[in-house]
């Protein structure tokens, strides 16, 4: 009777804990630092020896942020952006991913691979012609030209996950609906998509966070103010003059930048998970 | 060099939801003996080998081993060899290496290890396989270095989790046979667990039925067979299964149905008690028969030697075997009183008639 | 009958995807390479010239080229064997089940999912010289007297950065390696316990030699990704101090948007891709054998 592992031998508790709570301690205490920090008043940040805990904890930073910089601005850019290019992304990545997943012979394996394969390219190769391209369509700060290369950049790991969710799909129901005469379109609209919603779940995330993520590609086509996305618009303001930067308006910024993210995580942590390491695995 | 029997005590288990997965089983196994646990899937048998063997944790009771007691002792220091259904080789290693790696484990030199290894392995046929990878053996070529596994170390006791249950019924067959012979010429106690009764049946020097997580009935294979304790023992072991009928006691018969079957003389047991026969040891006759019953052909199925007949007659059904050829629709059946098997209907317990329960 | 492979349908459908992923990056592939063997001239406005493997000699020459070489090696080099290590103690410690693990796992993937531009921010803060929290501790622990300027040093920076990026990346190896112990079945951990091997010998004999297909992949990945690291490097240190951290990506970055070289640019992106393939399949070749041996 072989089904759920049953529980192994109890290793010795506290080392278990303790590593536990330093694993823990390490993932979370940089990101929560800066959490502190971006509560805590002024005197208290450039005190020496530091001060741990804000007393008492203000929303100062977080009020002369928006007046500072154009931060509403920044997120929506963000958001925007990496909406859009989800969607297109995984538009693009199920009708590929559909395609792939029923393909008979070693065809499929080696558009796999090469898609892999281009998925490894350092984006620094890329980011000099793109940047030419853009300039020449006259794209420079519109959201389309973030858009569609990310779109592109994601396709690889979006159709990883598309295809081996559509490659579990029992054979059987893609041919009991051809037989009922659904075109290859709505067979994907229809039923590849909702029977693998979850898969297509955790792609939308992973894309989007790459997404949102981005830097490189963000800071050299947007260069007006009001058309930066998030990551871009502090980073560059951050990275100005490392002398007179207000930290606890800087850490306002990161922790508001983040604060999305750190959601999407805590409610979506499994999906995300299976996701990358299938992109990942396969390898 | 004679070895100690495997004795394990009133042991309960609980799993931390709830579940009690065994509910006071005591078995034993005494060594050169073949002792199996058999029972349908969710009876405890699984639960109470890896017990024994350590993967899991009795709640409460004791386990001995040769006069010692196993119960705070790992895995790895219990001297118990554990054959598991999926085979569970290391992926990674040679045949060699996952037969002598126990071997190695505990500091057995180079040699004599090589020496136990080919050995084993020349016994069970697959000397010739020693250098491959589990990945490039067929099924029953890894059920074998499973065996083997367990076999090179010379255990006190074997501990053998449907291992059979992974091959096809012809490889199956053989296997069995091999088996047998193999836990002939060991004197280690041997722990079987099976769902299949006929497994059991061959296999075994007695045989421990299960279920809800306890023992119905220890006995001999045949002492099953000819006197099962409960109901259950009954239409579980022999196959095809016992046919049973339930009925109420009324003077000297068992009214069931539309039919009346006479109760022997002094037979314990409450108002309402089942009967079983055996489809073998049903008489069956066109035409009619003392003591016999008028019945309908309702199927007929021929396995090859007999014919497994389900006959019906005043609204019951009870099954036969036959000779085999064709059958009228309309015969006669009849069971000698000394076949019969009769239980109390709440109790489920055997009742002997005379007394006896 | 054998399914045609190339159907209408199945063309049409990979179509959009080929078409993009030609368009960003099939193409730029081939102008980048085009323009690594042009030389930018600057006389009224800019006009490139065929220049052959002179850029190439150039880079040769060029001390700042091989610097941002050691420098993008040393990172590398650094970060990822820490990551190895540090992402295969956590997978260890979130395989074994235990009351919020599901709590514990994602918190683990945090780093991971925020961004690396935002979050060298919040590095250099914690590295900074007179308030960083990292100079703090070393003073409360007594392992320091006086404040390290951490991003005032070549060494140091370098640390700092490691430290940021293996903070950042370790959830990724993380994950692949769980994925590789949960892909190990817990009957084969078992008969390894039956068999008398403790603790320390399943994690040895068994374990990690099963990890290690897992192992290869999370390698393989993060050299690459270790190589073309940007983000981290352009907001952290900004190449410094005085290039002692610039790497690879970031000395083609400067060449193309602040020296206007969009030649040399190229060849350095270029080069620094073909040595990094070069790297990954050598690593790939040795390790290939590791992974199949025993």
């Amino acid at each position: 009777m072989s089904g759920a592992p049953p529980r192994a031998a109890p290793r010795p508790a506290w080392l278990l804990a303790l590593g536990v709570t330093a694993m823990v301690a390490w993932s979370l205490g940089p990101a929560l630092w800066q959490a502190l920090t971006a509560i805590k008043p002024d005197a208290q940040i450039t005190r020496v020896p530091t001060v741990y805990l804000p007393q008492p904890p203000t929303l100062e930073h977080v009020r002369r942020l928006f007046e500072r910089l154009p931060f509403e601005a920044y997120l929506a850019n963000s958001a925007w952006v990496a909406t859009w290019a989800m969607l297109l992304c995984v538009a693009i990545a199920a009708l590929a991913a559909a395609a792939l997943a029923r393909m008979p012979g070693p065809g499929r394996l080696r558009l796999l691979l090469v898609l892999l394969f281009i998925s490894l390219f350092p984006p620094i190769l890329l980011l000099f012609p793109l940047y030419e391209g853009v300039r020449a369509l006259g794209w420079i700060n519109h959201p389309i030209a973030l858009i569609l290369p990310y779109a592109a950049l994601n396709l690889p790991l979006a159709v990883w996950v598309l295809e081996s969710a559509f490659r579990q799909l029992p054979r059987e129901i893609d041919e009991a609906a051809r037989v009922d005469g659904l075109a290859p379109i709505a067979r994907l609209w229809r039923i590849h998509l909702p029977l693998a919603m979850p898969s297509v779940v955790t792609a939308a995330i992973l894309v989007f966070i790459f997404c949102w993520n981005e830097f490189m590609l963000a800071l050299t086509f947007m260069t007006r103010h009001d058309a930066k996305t998030v990551t871009a618009g502090i980073a560059s303001v951050g990275s100005a003059s490392l002398f007179e930067i207000p930290w606890g308006q800087l850490s306002a910024a990161i922790v508001v930048a983040t604060l999305p993210l750190v959601f999407l995580v805590l409610l979506f942590e499994r999906r995300i998970a299976s996701g990358l390491t299938r992109g990942a695995l396969k390898g | 060099m004679s070895r100690g029997p495997l004795i394990a005590k009133d042991l309960v288990k609980v799993f931390p939801d709830g579940t009690r997965a065994l509910d006071g089983v005591s078995v034993s196994a005494a060594p050169g003996k073949v002792l199996t646990l058999l029972g349908p899937s969710g009876c405890g048998k699984s639960t109470l080998l890896r017990i024994i063997a350590g993967l899991e944790h009795a709640t409460s009771g004791s386990i001995e081993l040769d006069g010692r007691r196993l119960d705070d002792r790992a895995p790895g220091e219990r001297d118990v060899g554990f054959v598991f259904q999926n085979y569970a080789l290391y992926p990674h290693l040679s045949v060699a290496a996952n037969l002598g790696l126990a071997l190695e484990v505990r500091g057995v030199g180079r040699e004599e290890r090589e020496r136990r290894v080919r050995e084993t392995a020349e016994r069970l046929g697959i000397g010739e396989l020693l250098a491959r990878r589990p990945a490039q053996l067929s099924g029953g070529q890894q059920q074998r270095v499973a065996l083997g596994r367990a076999l090179a170390r010379r255990p006190r006791l074997y501990l053998l989790d449907e291992p059979l249950s992974n091959l096809d019924a012809l490889l199956r067959e053989d296997m069995r046979a091999e088996l047998k012979a193999l836990f002939a010429g060991v004197d280690a106690s041997v722990v079987y667990v099976t769902h299949d009764q006929s497994e059991a049946m061959s296999l075994s020097d007695r045989v421990a039925v299960m279920r809800h997580g306890r023992v119905l009935q220890c006995a001999s294979p045949l002492e099953l067979y000819a006197r099962p304790a409960t109901l259950f023992v009954g239409t579980f072991v022999g196959g095809p299964r016992m046919t049973v009928w339930h009925g109420v006691r009324d003077s000297d018969s068992l009214a069931v149905g539309g039919v009346r079957v006479p109760v022997p003389a002094g037979l314990p047991g409450g108002p309402r008690l089942a009967v079983g026969i055996r489809p073998e040891d049903v008489i069956v006759s066109d035409g009619p028969l003392r003591d016999g019953l008028e019945v309908v052909r309702r199927l007929a199925e021929p396995l090859g030697a007999r014919t497994l007949l389900t006959l019906e007659a005043g609204g019951q059904i009870a099954r036969a075997m036959a000779e085999p050829r064709e059958w009228p629709e309309r015969l006669w059946m009849a069971w000698p009183q000394n076949r019969l098997h009769w239980f109390d209907a709440e109790t489920e317990a055997r009742l002997e008639p005379g007394g006896g329960g | 009958m054998t399914p045609r492979v190339w159907t209408r349908e199945r063309m049409l459908s990979l179509l959009p995807a080929a078409l993009l992923l030609a368009l960003v990056v099939v193409l730029p592939i081939a102008r980048v390479v085009a323009l690594s063997v042009m030389r930018t001239e600057m006389d009224e406005g800019f006009r490139l010239e065929f220049a052959g493997l002179d850029p190439f000699v150039r880079l040769w020459q060029d001390g700042r080229w091989w610097t941002s070489l050691r420098n993008t090696a040393v990172f590398t080099a650094s970060s990822v064997a820490a990551e190895m290590v540090l992402g295969i103690a956590f997978a260890l410690l979130l395989h074994g089940s235990f009351r919020g693990r599901g709590l514990a796992r994602a918190i683990v993937m945090l780093p991971w999912a925020l961004p690396t531009a935002v979050m060298a921010l919040a590095w250099s803060w914690i590295f900074n010289d007179s308030f960083g929290v990292a100079n703090d501790l070393l003073r409360r622990l007594g392992l320091a007297s006086e404040p390290i300027a951490w991003l005032g040093q070549g060494g140091t920076a370098m640390f700092a950065m490691v430290a940021a990026d293996v903070w950042k990346t370790t959830p990724f190896v993380t994950l692949i390696v769980l994925a590789g112990l949960q892909a190990i079945p817990h009957e084969v951990m078992e008969a390894a316990r039956v068999d008398g091997l403790n603790a320390r010998q399943r994690l040895t004999r068994i374990t990690l030699p099963l990890l290690v297909p897992s192992l290869i992949v999370a390698l393989a990945f993060r050299m690459v990704q270790a190589y073309g690291a940007f983000d981290l490097v352009y907001v952290m240190t900004g190449g410094g101090p005085g290039g002692a951290t610039e790497t690879v990506s970031l000395y083609a970055y400067q060449n193309y948007f602040r020296y206007l070289d969009f030649g040399y640019g190229s060849a350095i992106a270029t080069q620094g891709v073909l040595i990094a393939i070069l790297l990954v399949l050598i690593v790939l070749r040795f390790t290939r054998g590791a992974g199949t041996r025993g």
